[in-house]
């Protein structure tokens, strides 16, 4: 089935050509970081994670486009996401494979990734997230690649991989849940010790990965001849508005707890700087509004029925979902959360143009991948259609 | 018996996927490893220190920097002058700043603004090795923090963990930065965190911390918080001392005397 992706229309090599394009100067650049050290990346001492943790932080919320068409189609039997299970394992593939690229670009010493697996460390919450990562990108590239194949074949999957999929319901909530682990337990980080981080990763995670699975299946419909069916579109949507709404009040929660509280301790300082900004330095408060306004639009479109159920108006909210999730976990929760530092003190932090241009050839690796398998994945449902 | 290629490469999988496995099988039932040191270390349970602050800032305002300066050239620690890469060990912040929560308008003339002498903490509890994925950081059963350079990954999970800001990340090269090299003490490589080590070169040498042994007015004292009948703990005993951020419950093993 490989070769499938080896055969397409000129339009599709342009595409994958520009990917490679990217993952190429990515990679110069990454050559570039490894010879002079993380020095040619903005962050600091005070700032030590930046656009690469960000982005892997989103990235894990977009690996549950997955769950969400797995777990309503084997436990709810909602016939409509049959079409589309293999498009959100495959999405979840390729999100996965960004998360860990993004981890390994952003180590200082990255020949010593092993040192994870030759000395475990069962106290070190980075351990088990490994161990989530690798275990649901194993469970979904099995299971996703054993149902293609058998749909090629024309036969029923095998009865395991059934048991696989179950496993990967609960597996998906823990890669959100040790993700936001990461961050809640630290003390001194104001910003991140909140109880309920691990619930905003998944009501966030819920939002931008169907969103994004929502985009792709137009784009697919606009560019094949496989449609992957209205009522499939429609109950993600539905599950999006949800999500999206559930994430928003989230936010809203940690905003009360820190204001009405008035405890410094609490996070306030870091909400200040992120909207307001903090001691005359605001480089993320355009971001943050941005994040809010859209946020706020998504909500618009998405909970009125007459736009949800429209084309146009439902691809423009789940680009605005999509955004502003990116926006709020990508660059808001990683940055806000060293600002300000142990001294009380800001230091601001900007990627660089290499950084910026390593973790546009993650994205575009990412792509890359999630082209090959929807290329495969779509050939299989065009010949069975 | 026929072993198609297929079968043989799934054969092949399983076994290096074991390969890689087993290390970390012996990692968790294996026992961790004890480690030597020589005759000569100074006995103790569980090093602290205790910073006499009213003894500092004379010779401080005179000038003196000799605690910083001895660790500097005891520990080859570059001098980056870019303040977002710098390498800090030992260093002062002001009053404000080492203890936000013990600030408010009206505290006396006497400690608004001054400088503290800041350092690792070497906390009981210590988050930056509850956090390390490799045990690149590790305590010591006498309480000192440690690093092994050689082990960090740089993935810079201790330094959003830490509290106190005590770490420092080799964002380059740090060698070309080191004025004069100690040959007794190892330099760093770009990519590993770092931070002070109390000295534990020093004590296992049987020798006090290099910025303890510097101080011209005895403003440090180092000592076992486990002997009732160490100086540092009658200090303790007789003067009402500070930590910084006690309420995150690290359990700092560094006082201050204001």
């Amino acid at each position: 089935m490989l070769v499938k992706a080896l055969t397409g229309s000129k339009k599709y090599w342009v595409w994958v050509i520009f990917l490679l394009v990217l993952v190429a100067i990515g990679l110069a650049c990454y050559l570039w970081q490894l010879q002079k050290g993380l020095t040619i990346t903005g962050m600091s001492r005070d700032v030590s994670w930046g656009l690469y943790i960000g982005q892997f932080t989103f990235l894990v919320g977009v690996a549950a486009s997955a769950v969400m068409v797995v777990l309503p189609y084997y436990l709810h039997n909602v016939k409509a996401f049959g079409r589309i299970t293999i498009l959100g394992e495959f999405l979840a593939v390729a999100a996965l494979i960004m998360c860990l690229l993004f981890i390994i670009v952003d180590l200082g010493k990255p020949m010593r990734l092993l040192n994870m697996i030759f000395y475990p460390t069962p106290n070190s919450i980075l351990f088990w997230d490994m161990i989530v990562l690798n275990g649901y990108l194993l469970l979904n590239i099995i299971a996703g690649w054993h149902a293609l194949e058998a749909e090629y074949k024309a036969v029923p999957p095998p009865a395991w991989t059934k048991i696989l999929v179950y496993i990967s319901i609960p597996w998906a909530v823990s890669i959100h849940t040790v993700t936001a682990f990461l961050y809640a337990g630290l003390p001194g980080r104001h910003y991140w010790l909140t109880a309920i981080m691990a619930a905003r990763f998944l009501a966030s995670a819920f939002a931008s990965g169907p969103a994004l699975l929502i985009l792709l299946s137009y784009i697919i419909k606009r560019v094949s001849k496989f449609d992957p069916g209205r009522e499939a579109i429609q109950k993600l949507a539905a599950i999006v508005t949800y999500a999206t709404i559930i994430s928003v009040f989230f936010v809203g929660l940690e905003i009360f707890t820190a204001f009405y509280s008035q405890v410094p301790a609490h996070g306030m300082s870091s909400i200040i700087y992120l909207f307001a900004g903090l001691d005359g330095h605001g480089k993320l408060v355009p971001w943050m509004w941005t994040f809010a306004i859209l946020a706020v639009l998504a909500l618009v479109l998405l909970i009125n029925p007459a736009t949800r159920t429209r084309d146009t108006y439902l691809q423009a909210a789940c680009a605005a979902v999509f955004i502003s999730m990116w926006i709020e976990k990508g660059i808001g929760l990683v940055i806000g959360g060293f600002i300000p530092n142990p001294f009380e003190r800001v230091t601001e932090y900007v990627p660089t143009l290499p950084e910026t241009l390593i973790a546009l050839g993650v994205w575009a690796t990412g792509f890359l991948i999630l082209t090959f398998l929807y290329k495969i994945a779509i050939a299989v449902k065009e010949e069975t259609v | 018996m026929k072993t198609s290629r297929r079968n043989f490469l799934k054969a092949s999988g399983a076994c290096l996927l074991g390969l890689t496995l087993w290390p970390a099988v012996k990692g968790f039932a294996g026992n961790s490893t004890e480690y030597n040191t020589s005759s000569k270390a100074l006995a103790g349970k569980k090093w602290g220190l205790v910073i006499d602050m009213k003894k500092c800032w004379p010779k401080y305002q005179e000038g003196c920097r000799k605690c910083f300066l001895a660790c500097q050239r005891a520990h080859n620690i570059p001098d980056i002058a870019n303040k977002e890469e710098e390498i800090k060990w030992i260093w002062t912040e002001p009053y404000e700043n080492a203890f936000p929560d013990g600030e408010h308008e009206y505290i006396p003339e006497i400690i608004k603004g001054k400088p503290f002498i800041v350092l690792c903490n070497h906390c009981e509890n210590p988050p930056c090795v509850r956090v390390c994925p490799t045990k690149a950081t590790f305590k010591r059963r006498d309480g000192i923090v440690m690093m092994d350079y050689h082990r960090c990954i740089g993935c810079r999970y201790c330094m959003a963990a830490c509290p106190y800001g005590a770490r420092s990340f080799n964002f380059s090269d740090p060698r070309p930065f080191i004025k004069e090299v100690n040959p007794e003490f190892p330099t760093r490589e770009k990519g590993v965190v770092e931070k002070c080590n109390f000295c534990a070169e020093r004590v296992d040498t049987g020798q006090l911390p290099a910025c303890v042994e510097a101080c011209p007015a005895e403003a440090l004292i180092f000592g076992d918080l486990e002997d009732p009948n160490s100086g540092i703990r009658k200090i303790l005993a007789s003067r009402y001392t500070v930590q910084r951020k006690p309420e995150l419950g690290t359990r700092p093993s560094v006082y201050y005397l204001i």
